[in-house]
């Protein structure tokens, strides 16, 4: 959840779930030629930017090919790194722009992410049922890591990579907006019918009437 | 504050960018509606859901993949984690 708006006066929190307290440092350390720093912050990210890509390209050589460039890349840059931004949120945008690079290169005709969203009445979601406080507990992890890859591949690329950023990757809505070349509130409603729509695919697994 | 005003504010409920009087609004509806409720409950555990799911740990073979080029770009060997 994006904490921004909660108090005006303070700068949007860091994602405390992704990012690491001393990840300033091993950055610092990485830039002073500190190998070993670096290779900290790969095995601290390459998980997440492997899914990161894996989402956005929806092919696995690809996310392959993203994740090595991104690393690569963020490596050849770092020195240009000023720190204006968490390095979490650097290290993405850059897996990003790798990874609808390759996805244009694929599929030239597929990627719109910058295309109009109608936001009209088919938003209103029509199934309604209670889930229960702890739904994902009926599922065992690795069961419920299919569920999440299965739902979220099924959305539309333009919504898929929104929330992707947005909700996964912690990232601010400006941060997301930047990222993808979109305006806020292109991002904003793309992510809105992104949430609805990842919440009316859960429904079949998640719902009460589910339980055995 | 109706059913459909839900809907369109709330991206902007769930992310805590309201000003307080529409949230208190929009709080005083979800009191009384159950429908929105569900709505607002079950779009906000789908995001929890994401959120806290773990990434999958990199195959060995992609591993030693990416450790090559990072040898290879680094100029040195790379410990394996």
């Amino acid at each position: 959840m994006n904490p921004a708006g909660q108090n005006p006066v303070q700068p949007p929190s860091l994602p405390s779930q992704v990012v690491k307290e001393d990840e300033p440092v091993l950055v610092a350390a990485a830039q002073a030629g500190d190998i070993n720093a670096f290779e900290t912050l790969v095995g601290r990210y390459e998980r997440k930017i492997l899914r990161l890509a894996q989402n956005i390209t929806q092919n696995r050589e690809d996310a392959e090919d993203v994740m090595q460039e991104a690393f690569l890349k963020a490596y050849e840059h770092l020195s240009g790194f000023q720190g204006n931004s968490r390095f979490y949120t650097w290290l993405v945008r850059i897996a990003v722009n790798q990874a609808l690079m390759k996805l244009r290169k694929r599929r030239p005709n597929v990627v719109s992410i910058d295309e109009e969203v109608n936001t009209g009445e088919d938003l209103i979601p029509r199934e309604i049922e209670d889930w229960g406080p702890s739904p994902e507990d009926r599922y065992k992890q690795t069961e419920l890591s299919d569920i999440l890859s299965e739902v979220i591949a099924d959305l539309d690329p333009s919504f898929r990579i929104v929330f992707q950023l947005r909700d996964i990757e912690e990232l601010s809505t400006e941060e997301t907006a930047e990222a993808l070349g979109l305006s806020v509130p292109a991002v904003k409603s793309r992510l809105l019918r992104a949430r609805l729509k990842l919440r009316q695919k859960l429904n079949k697994y998640f719902r009460r009437s589910e339980i055995q | 504050m109706n059913c459909k005003t839900i809907v369109v504010e709330l991206e902007d409920y769930l992310d805590e960018a309201l000003d307080p009087e529409l949230r208190v609004s929009i709080e005083v509806h979800l009191a009384k509606c159950k429908n929105c409720k569900l709505i607002v409950d079950t779009t906000k555990k789908t995001i929890q859901i994401y959120c806290n799911s773990e990434p999958a740990p990199l195959p060995e073979d992609m591993r030693h993949r990416l450790h090559d080029a990072l040898v290879k770009k680094l100029g040195r060997p790379r410990a394996q984690s």
